[in-house]
């Protein structure tokens, strides 16, 4: 058997290079939390690894007017650090810290989370209910796609050969917005979600909702926005009535499958019961900033 | 040459070895360094009794290349107690009968010992989601998160007259 | 001897014993210097690795290693064909009767691969990387079976067979066709048909548990080497390191004195590793290779090869009268064994009623095989699964008479005198002192909030004694070694080095205990049944009497006195010869720096059978609150309390209620077994097989009930199994209560909850 080949490049034009001229199956590495255990099982045997921790562009984290940039390798641990972000955007923090135990944060990405294509993922359907885009880097150059965009099926992203996340933009809100994300899995942790939701929402003077964002994860083939969660909310003063109207639009999206981690009747009743408790959370937020 | 040469720190000392890509940091210190403290219980981060620290971030070693760590300080069990001064969390783990098979042990306590370093004062409930990728079948926790706490108010009331 | 035992429970003034040292091996264990299965590395050493069936149920037509030997760095390759094959006949077991021939194909499918992941080669290579290779490039030609998983469907006529030789046995007469059910055992203790005429209530319910693993953390691993001179060494993590010399001698058909077997730790069993499964493969490519060979598995491979205990349906039927007296109680327990007879049915069978004074009972037990992994023994051996049918039988009783269910069951509790239905009377029992415990604690009266309920139950289990050794050797300085020869599972060497300390009335630090291989202490039977800190401790109090008997001998004879003159008090020798001048006392340190001179070294020695093994009883409280909206449940609460004879460490005592409670919990709650309609394991990792972590729990609240035994010099009663036979149905009955449903499935996971609720709602 062939030696599986390394690289640890420092710029992302010489990881493009990297993985456009590897003539083997590649894979990119981030914080390996999920290519480790897929090496180890071996359902992948890539014949060149290539590690994207050098590049100092995608460790980093910028707040500015525009929003908040976070690069696609930073770990959970490390944004969980930045009070600025936690304050702005707690519900993608939250999401992304619920990956894993302590030490799964102190390696799982942002970017691995979105490209290891797991329609359960907890921190997409918060970045999706953030209005997140990602800035993609490839071959031809840099294009932006919404997250929602990303994830095809499982396993399956529409990145093109080549191709690997640079950073995640979450734009910025106007006052009053507050955003949350819950997820029910059997225990308290280190679990996969059977079910996930995240909701982002944002207030008038007056408390009544002028724009919001529902997305659902574990409850069909990849996370999925509901637009109907929106049209649930805004307008309303996201009161019980409203809350209802939401939750029947969540278990009305839902898609889901029988497996091991939960069932259609449960993942479609509580994909329902988890938006009404996010929105009720991010309501909160709203009000108080 | 398929091998990686990588030269780390290691418990503070500089350390080289050689390692194939697919060799895990576990794999490296077990195997190629006779660093056996550090314990596999999944090869999966689900178990957490592989835990080690890897420039100040509390890892699961099984899910780190070996060759990830080059140039970097990676702290392990065998680097926790001081020659026989033993730390204030293993004192305590002992003191309050906190082990069991003892298989988990030294993955709680680079666990802990990382949580104390950044929370002196953490409620048990804070010990028990920082621990909860820490697996013990034998007991139940109830012991290692009383010693967790018994350690933290030691190791507060030593900063105070230390 | 027998007098001087009883002395020690009559007196209660120890130094020793009752109090809370930090234990002996605990420096190595928290510095990560203790030696565990996997952490053996030898010179040349080989890596060996297992071609495991993917199939669930498959006859193996052909196996082609030729590839993999011509691998290179390749050292050897075994099939079943390296192994003799073994007559299908039943040996005296320790805890239950062994088929050597059905652990031989368990370790190494001959024939048929009987369940996914099945071993049906091995290979031993020079690196991790080559071996992983050499097992891709073996070929197996399969021709796959039907299979069978259920163990209801396993009953079946018609369901696909897995050994066409075997014939249900406990049937007059014995079937003539083959079947999975492997026996049928009964008890009976009066009439039951009488006692339900007497009863003004029954309850009658079938209840289902899952399979459950072991769980420990530590996976099978071990090293074996061959000497040039045909004798074996093997290190491995088991729980008998004489189980394994004694399955490898079987196994490979070579002489028990040919095999040495060192112990390594141990990173937890609960009963998992009272059997082999890499250690003959390891000792046969050790002898192919002439190198030696560490095999480890993978956690998947022990999910899927190993363990676990059996998935049971159990029916109940208790009667009893309007003022809460059991009148009758009847059991049929359906266990799977796995692949191979030896379920724990007639284990269920005895211990189910075994808390309560029933004058009318029966149980009837199936040993039923199905496609799944052999199952192994698990803590109190199929008692948790019985104690769960009728221990939520009674906690419906208590609901519909209105009886408080600890009064109920302290109506109905066994006590000294009390018959059970397996047979025995019993002697001095705790069983009532357990629930007047959880009668006064705190707990029971606390209030209940919404959605919240709470859970009783009790449980029992019989602990055994058995064949145990110890030595006793006096170092010139007079501190002392105790070896014995079971692994320390769980603080065992504490206890063994108190009680010696105890006996010798010298300092603790001044005694070392060691684990001996099997060639430096006598035949000790495994580490399993409660029975280390009873039957061992037994030994090492023997031991150490015959220790203070030899230094009372050479005491009187540096002092020229009577052995009766001399007395042993708190480590010295007291000559009581009043009619001379006084001798000052001398310490053991010196009797034992002058020994040369009274006839060498000083050293005590005990191997016993030990019997008198005190049965232990256990009562838990549980508090939960049910999400009604996700079925999720949240333990509040918990208190365990047991019968625990003398706790000898009461730390480590805690530790195995607290221990055996949440392994308890974690199988109301969430573990199980899931298989695709290929009969392909889907969970075999500790992210989908859901063990508690630490977020999931409170603290776990314990009392120690000390009703001294009396077959002990101390009073001890095995402790490790009583405390996971409650917490089934103390979840459960917690869940019922809280959701005003009765759960009679496990695992309470929360769809199944969910279902429940909403389905309860529809109809009303």
């Amino acid at each position: 058997m062939e030696a599986i080949k390394y690289v640890r490049p420092n710029s992302v034009d010489d990881a493009v290079r990297s993985l456009a001229s590897a003539n083997e199956p590649v894979r990119v590495l981030a914080g390996g939390t999920d290519l480790l255990v897929q090496l180890r099982a071996g359902n992948v045997r890539p014949g060149l690894v290539v590690d994207i921790k050098g590049i100092a562009e995608l460790k980093q984290i910028q707040v500015t007017a525009a929003g908040c940039r976070i690069g696609a390798a930073v770990a959970g641990a490390e944004l969980s650090e930045r009070a600025d972000v936690v304050a702005q955007w707690p519900g993608v923090v939250e999401a992304f810290q619920l990956i894993g135990s302590t030490q799964i944060q102190g390696r799982a990405s942002l970017g691995g989370n979105l490209c290891n294509a797991s329609p359960a993922a907890d921190s997409v359907p918060a970045l999706i209910a953030a209005g997140a885009r990602c800035t993609i880097a490839g071959p031809a150059g840099r294009r932006e796609a919404a997250v929602e965009d990303i994830v095809i099926s499982p396993g399956k992203t529409s990145l093109a050969q080549g191709e690997f996340i640079v950073d995640f933009l979450l734009p910025a809100r106007p006052a009053h917005s507050g955003d949350a994300y819950l997820r029910f899995i059997p225990r308290t942790e280190m679990d996969i979600a059977v079910v996930g939701a995240g909701v982002s929402l944002t207030l008038d003077a007056n408390g009544r909702c002028t724009a919001a964002r529902l997305a659902l994860g574990a409850v069909a083939p990849r996370p999925l926005l509901v637009p109907a969660g929106a049209t649930a909310l805004v307008g309303t003063p996201v009161d019980n009535a409203a809350l209802e109207k939401l939750a029947a639009a969540a278990s009305a999206a839902c898609t889901p499958i029988d497996d091991k981690r939960g069932t259609i009747e449960f993942r479609t009743r509580v994909a329902g019961v988890l938006a009404r408790r996010a929105a009720v959370i991010a309501l909160q937020r709203a009000k108080g900033n | 040459m398929s091998k990686h040469h990588v030269s780390a720190t290691i418990n503070g000392e500089a350390v080289e070895y050689l390692c194939e890509t697919q060799q895990t940091l576990l794999d490296v210190l077990r195997d190629e360094l006779g660093l056996t403290g550090s314990k596999e219980g999944c090869g999966s981060g689900d178990c957490g009794a592989c835990s080690v620290m890897l420039n100040g971030r509390l890892v699961c070693s099984c899910l780190v290349l070996g060759v990830e760590a080059a140039g970097a300080e990676v702290a392990t069990i065998e680097g926790v107690a001081q020659g026989n001064s033993l730390h204030p969390l293993q004192q305590q783990f002992l003191e309050d009968a906190a082990l069991q098979c003892g298989i988990c042990t030294p993955g709680f306590i680079v666990a802990a010992k990382a949580l104390l370093e950044r929370n002196s004062n953490p409620t048990e409930t804070e010990i028990r989601y920082w621990l909860a990728g820490n697996l013990c079948r034998c007991t139940g926790y109830d012991k290692i998160i009383r010693a967790v706490m018994g350690a933290a108010t030691n190791m507060r009331q030593e900063a105070r007259h230390g | 001897m027998g007098n001087e035992k009883q002395t020690f429970i009559k007196n209660p003034t120890f130094k020793w014993v009752g109090t809370r040292p930090v234990r002996p091996d605990g420096m190595d264990k928290v510095t990560g210097r203790a030696a565990f299965g996997a952490d053996y590395q030898l010179p040349g050493m080989l890596v060996g690795e297992v071609v495991r069936s993917p199939h669930a149920h498959a006859r193996i037509k052909s196996i082609d290693v030729s590839a993999a030997r011509a691998l290179a760095g390749v050292h050897a390759v075994v099939t079943a064909e390296d192994f003799p094959d073994l007559p299908s006949e039943i040996a005296a077991g320790g805890e239950a009767p062994i088929n050597f021939r059905d652990v031989s194909h368990n370790v190494i499918a001959r024939h048929k691969a009987l369940y996914e992941g099945h071993a049906v080669a091995a290979v031993a290579a020079t690196t991790a990387a080559i071996a992983a290779h050499a097992v891709a490039l073996i070929k197996v030609n399969y021709e796959v079976l039907p299979h069978v998983i259920d163990v209801r469907e396993a009953m079946r006529d018609n369901a696909p067979l897995l050994h066409d030789d075997l014939f249900t046995t406990g049937i007059d007469p014995q079937p003539t066709t083959p079947s999975n059910i492997a026996g049928r055992t009964q008890f009976v203790l009066g009439d039951i048909a009488q006692g339900f005429a007497e009863a003004d209530i029954i309850v009658e319910r079938e209840y289902t548990t899952q399979p459950v693993h072991q769980g420990y953390i530590e996976p099978h691993a071990c090293a074996a080497a061959m000497g040039a001179d045909g004798m074996a060494t093997i290190w491995t993590s088991s729980q008998g390191h004489f189980m394994v010399r004694e399955f490898c001698a079987k196994l490979l058909k070579v002489e028990i004195g040919q095999i040495r077997v060192i112990p390594a730790e141990i990173g937890g069993g609960f009963g998992g590793k009272t059997t082999v499964y890499l250690e003959p493969l390891a000792m046969a490519l050790a002898r192919q290779s002439g190198r030696p060979v560490k095999m480890v598995m993978t956690r998947s491979e022990v999910f899927r090869a190993s363990g676990p205990t059996s998935g049971t349906h159990v029916w109940v039927k208790l009667g009893a009268k309007r003022n809460g007296t059991l009148t009758a109680g009847e059991m049929i327990l359906k266990y799977q064994a796995g692949a191979y007879p030896g379920s724990p049915a007639m284990l269920g069978g005895m211990t189910g009623f075994a808390p309560y004074d029933l004058k009318h009972a029966k149980a009837v037990c199936y040993d039923v095989v199905s496609n799944r992994p052999k199952c192994a023994a698990y803590r109190a051996p199929g008692a948790p699964m019985a104690a769960f049918g009728v221990e939520s039988a009674l906690d419906e009783i208590a609901q519909q008479l209105g009886l408080d269910p600890l009064e109920l069951r302290a109506m109905n509790a066994a006590k000294a005198g009390t018959r059970a239905l397996y047979g025995p009377k019993f002697l001095e029992i705790g069983y009532a002192e357990t629930l007047a415990a959880a009668k006064a604690h705190p707990h029971y009266s606390a209030p209940l909030g919404p959605n919240q309920g709470r859970g009783i139950a009790s449980g029992f289990w019989f602990n055994i004694g058995g064949q145990s050794s110890a030595a006793v050797h006096v170092n010139e300085d007079g501190t002392a070694e105790v070896v014995t020869g079971n692994p320390d599972i769980g603080g065992s060497r504490a206890s063994m080095a108190m009680m010696a300390a105890e006996v010798l009335g010298i300092d603790l630090a001044k005694v070392k205990p060691i684990i001996g291989d099997t060639a430096q202490i006598a035949y000790s039977f495994l580490t399993g049944g409660s029975r280390v800190t009873f039957a061992t401790g037994m030994a090492v109090v023997e031991a150490a009497q015959d220790t203070v008997r030899q230094l009372r001998e050479r005491a009187a004879k540096l002092w020229k006195v009577e052995f009766a003159e001399v007395e042993w008090r708190d480590g010295m020798a007291y000559c009581t010869r009043t009619t001379e001048e006084p001798r000052a006392p001398l310490s053991m340190a010196a009797i034992a720096h002058s020994c040369a001179k009274t006839g060498g070294p000083i050293s005590g020695t005990a191997s016993i059978n030990a019997s008198g093994a005190g049965p232990g009883f256990g009562t838990h409280l549980c508090d939960v609150e049910v999400d009604p909206e996700t079925g999720a449940v949240k333990i509040l609460r918990y208190t365990a309390i047991q019968d625990v004879g003398r706790a000898i460490h009461p730390s480590y005592v805690e530790g195995q209620l607290q221990g055996g409670a949440v392994q308890g919990i974690g199988w109301a709650l969430n573990e199980e077994y899931i298989y695709d309609q290929q009969g392909r394991l889907l969970n075999p990792g500790f992210l989908d097989y859901r063990m508690p972590v630490a977020s999931d729990l409170p603290m776990i609240d314990t009392v120690l009930v000390e009703v001294p035994n009396p077959g002990h010099p101390f009073g001890v009663r095995g402790v490790g199994e009583v405390p996971i036979v409650p917490p089934l149905a103390a979840v459960a009955n917690a869940v019922s209560r809280a959701i005003g449903i009765r759960m009679t499935d496990l695992p309470l996971s929360p769809p199944r909850i969910l279902a429940t609720i909403d389905r309860a709602k529809r109809s009303t």
